[in-house]
C-alpha cells in the first residue's frame, strides 16, 4: 500500500461493515460510520442495497465530500428513489420490509443492550448523551440488527446504565417476554472485532479479530467477560480499493485524484 | 385586517396566537426546514412555560430553555448533528434537572401525533419494548385484543400550537412542501392551532395547478405568514442548504461560554435585530445566496 495512508480504526470498523451487506437488501442506516459503510457496500459489491434513512429518504445515492451530516437534510435525500415521510419510513419497518438495521452505540453491555441517552442515574444523569432518535425503533423492528462502535472499556460495560435501544435484554427468553418477537441483534462490528451473539445465552461472542488485533487486547478493551467462538478467524485487512472508495466518499474531490479515477469504474 | 379566507399576517400577530403555557410542536427536522423565523418570533415576545416538541430537535432546545421560554421539551433526540454533537447548555440544563426533557423513540413520538391527527387516543407500536425509555414515559403495554400480541400504545398528542415552515402557500393556508415532509402534516392535522410559514405565499390558481403536491389543506391553517429563508441558517429542501459555518460559530461559542454564549446569540439574532428581515439583513444577500447555490447542487435536475 504505498502512499496509502494506514487504515483508521474508524476506518477499519466501517470496512468490516460493509464487507456483512448482501446485495439486493434494504438496510435502514444511521448517520455516521453505518451509513458510510452502507454506501461503501452498495459501491462496491452490492450495487442493489436499498438504504433508508430516517429523515424519510429511500434509496438516495451520496455525492462524495457531501455526505449528511443529518439524517433528515438535503444531502441524505440526495437521488433518492422516494422521500416520504417520518412514519411512513418508519412504519415499512415495523411491518417487516427493512433487512438490516445499523446503528452506533454510547455505551453496549454483554446482552447487545444500547444506551445513547443517560450515562449515570436517568433522575440525576452524570451525562445526557442525543438519544434515540430512531435506534429504539430500528432494534424492534428491522430483521437483522448490527451495531457499529469503537471497542473501548468505557463503551462495553457489564451492564448498560439505560436500555435505550434493547438487545437481548438479560437473555432470548427476557426479550421474548418483553414482546421483542419480530427480529434479532445479529452482530457488533468494532475497530479490534467482529462479536456476534450466543443464540443459547444471548452474550456476545468474539467472533472474528481485527488485523493485527490479538484475543488478550479484545478483552482488555471489554468491560464483561465475552465469550469466544471456538474458531476465531482474522478479518482481512481493507484493501486499497476500499480505502480508497472510503476516503474519496468522504473527503470527495478533496482526496488523491489518481486514486479515485482508479476505484469509479466499481459498480 | 385579515378575513376568515385571508389568512395573512405578520411573524408577530401569528405569535399572539400561541400563550404562556401552551404545548407548541415544530416542523421540520433537527436543522431542516425549521420553523426558525417563527421560533425567533415567539422568543421575540417573551413567551413563558411552553412545552416544546419536535421529533428531532437542534440547538432550538437550548435556546428555549436558556431564555425560559419553555420549561419543558419532547423529542427522541437532541443534538445540532454529527459533526457538533449534543448542545451543551441542553445537556447542562438536564443533567441538573432531567424533568425538563421526556425522551420518546422517534417512531412513537410521530405516532403520537398521528393519533392525534386520526382524533384517535392512542396508538399501538412494536417500538419501546423492553427499553428503559417506556419505564419513564406515559406510554403502556397493552395486548392486542385480536392477537394478544404484547405491544405498547402511545397517547396521542394533541398540541396547542404547530408551527410549520413550507415552500409555498395561498392565503388560505393551502400549503406545498417539496422534498421530506418529515411530520409536518401529521402535525398539522393534530393541532388546535396551525401557524404555517413560507418561502412564498402564491396566488390560489398557482396552488390549484399543483394539487397533487398539497399537503396541508388550508381549513386546518390559522395563520399564513410569507418569510423568505424563513427558515435559515437551517435548510429548506431545495432552496438553501443549512449554514453550517452558522453553526460552527454558534457551537464555539455556547462552548466556550456556556449559557453566556446562548444570550449573546439571541441578543444578536432576536433582540438587536428587533424583526427576523433585519436578521437576515445583518447575514447578507450574498451569504444568502451563496446558500441557494448549494442547495441546487443537491437538487436534481
Amino acid at each position: 500500500m504505498t502512499g496509502t495512508p494506514e487504515p483508521t480504526p474508524v476506518e477499519l470498523m466501517t470496512i468490516a461493515g460493509s464487507r456483512l451487506l448482501r446485495d439486493g437488501r434494504v438496510i435502514f442506516a444511521g448517520v455516521g460510520a453505518p451509513l458510510e459503510a452502507s454506501v461503501l457496500a452498495k459501491r462496491l459489491h452490492a450495487p442493489s442495497l436499498t438504504i433508508v434513512l430516517e429523515g424519510g429518504s429511500i434509496g438516495p445515492r451520496m455525492l462524495p465530500g457531501r455526505l449528511p451530516v443529518s439524517t433528515n437534510e438535503m444531502r441524505a435525500a440526495h437521488d433518492a428513489f422516494m422521500l416520504t415521510s417520518i412514519n411512513d419510513l418508519f412504519l415499512y419497518g415495523q411491518r417487516g420490509h427493512y433487512d438490516y438495521g445499523f446503528i452506533g452505540a454510547g455505551q453496549l453491555d454483554q446482552y447487545g443492550n444500547v444506551n445513547t441517552s443517560y450515562i449515570g442515574d436517568p433522575d440525576s444523569p452524570k451525562v445526557r448523551l442525543p438519544g434515540s432518535g430512531g435506534a429504539n425503533d430500528i432494534v424492534s423492528s428491522c430483521r437483522e440488527v448490527m451495531i457499529m462502535t469503537r471497542h473501548e472499556p468505557r463503551r462495553f460495560v457489564e451492564r448498560v446504565d439505560f436500555i435505550t435501544s434493547p438487545g437481548y435484554l438479560s437473555g432470548p427468553e427476557s426479550r421474548r417476554a418483553a414482546g421483542l418477537v419480530r427480529n434479532r441483534p445479529v452482530s457488533v462490528i468494532t475497530d479490534l472485532a467482529l462479536l456476534g451473539f450466543d443464540e443459547v445465552t444471548g452474550r456476545l461472542r468474539l467472533d472474528a479479530l481485527q488485523p493485527g488485533v490479538t484475543e488478550a487486547d479484545v478483552h482488555a478493551n471489554t468491560g464483561f467477560e465475552l465469550l469466544v467462538s471456538d474458531t476465531v478467524a482474522e478479518l482481512a485487512a481493507p484493501t486499497e480499493q476500499e480505502l480508497a472508495e472510503l476516503r474519496w466518499l468522504r473527503d470527495g474531490e478533496q482526496s488523491d485524484t489518481a486514486t479515485r479515477r482508479e476505484v469509479t469504474s466499481a459498480p | 385586517m385579515t378575513t376568515a379566507a385571508d389568512k395573512r399576517m405578520s411573524l408577530a400577530d401569528a405569535a399572539t396566537l400561541v400563550k404562556d403555557g401552551d404545548i407548541v410542536v415544530a416542523g421540520g427536522c433537527c436543522y431542516s426546514r425549521t420553523p426558525w423565523a417563527m421560533l425567533l418570533e415567539l422568543l421575540r415576545a417573551q413567551l413563558r412555560d411552553l412545552t416544546l416538541g419536535r421529533n428531532l430537535m437542534c440547538y432550538e432546545s437550548e435556546l428555549f430553555l436558556a431564555s425560559g421560554a419553555a420549561s419543558k421539551l419532547i423529542s427522541s433526540w437532541v443534538g445540532i448533528g454529527l459533526r457538533w454533537g449534543i448542545p451543551k447548555v441542553f445537556r447542562e440544563y438536564v443533567e441538573r434537572d432531567a424533568s425538563v426533557y421526556e425522551e420518546w423513540s422517534h417512531l412513537s413520538f410521530g405516532l403520537r401525533l398521528l393519533a392525534g391527527s386520526m382524533g384517535m387516543p392512542f396508538l399501538p407500536t412494536a417500538s419501546l419494548l423492553g427499553s428503559d425509555l417506556l419505564k419513564r414515559l406515559p406510554a403502556q403495554e397493552m395486548r392486542c385484543p385480536f392477537t394478544d400480541e404484547l405491544l405498547v400504545a402511545v397517547p396521542a398528542l394533541v398540541p396547542d400550537v404547530a408551527l410549520i415552515h413550507v415552500h409555498t402557500v395561498d392565503a388560505e393556508g393551502n400549503a406545498q412542501i417539496e422534498g421530506p415532509v418529515y411530520m409536518d402534516v401529521e402535525m398539522a392535522r393534530a393541532a388546535e392551532t396551525v401557524i404555517v410559514t413560507a418561502e412564498e405565499v402564491v396566488p390560489g390558481e398557482a396552488i390549484v395547478r399543483r394539487n397533487d403536491h398539497t399537503q396541508i389543506p388550508g381549513f386546518v391553517v390559522d395563520a399564513v405568514v410569507e418569510v423568505p429563508f424563513g427558515s435559515y441558517p437551517h435548510e429548506c429542501h431545495g432552496r438553501y442548504e443549512a449554514d453550517f459555518a452558522h453553526f460552527d460559530a454558534y457551537a464555539e461559542q455556547v462552548s466556550a461560554d456556556g449559557v453566556a454564549g446562548v444570550e449573546a446569540y439571541l441578543a444578536e439574532v432576536v433582540e438587536r435585530p428587533g424583526s427576523f428581515g433585519a436578521f437576515l439583513d445583518t447575514v447578507g444577500a450574498s451569504a444568502l445566496m451563496e446558500q441557494r447555490r448549494l442547495a441546487r447542487e443537491l437538487v436534481s435536475a
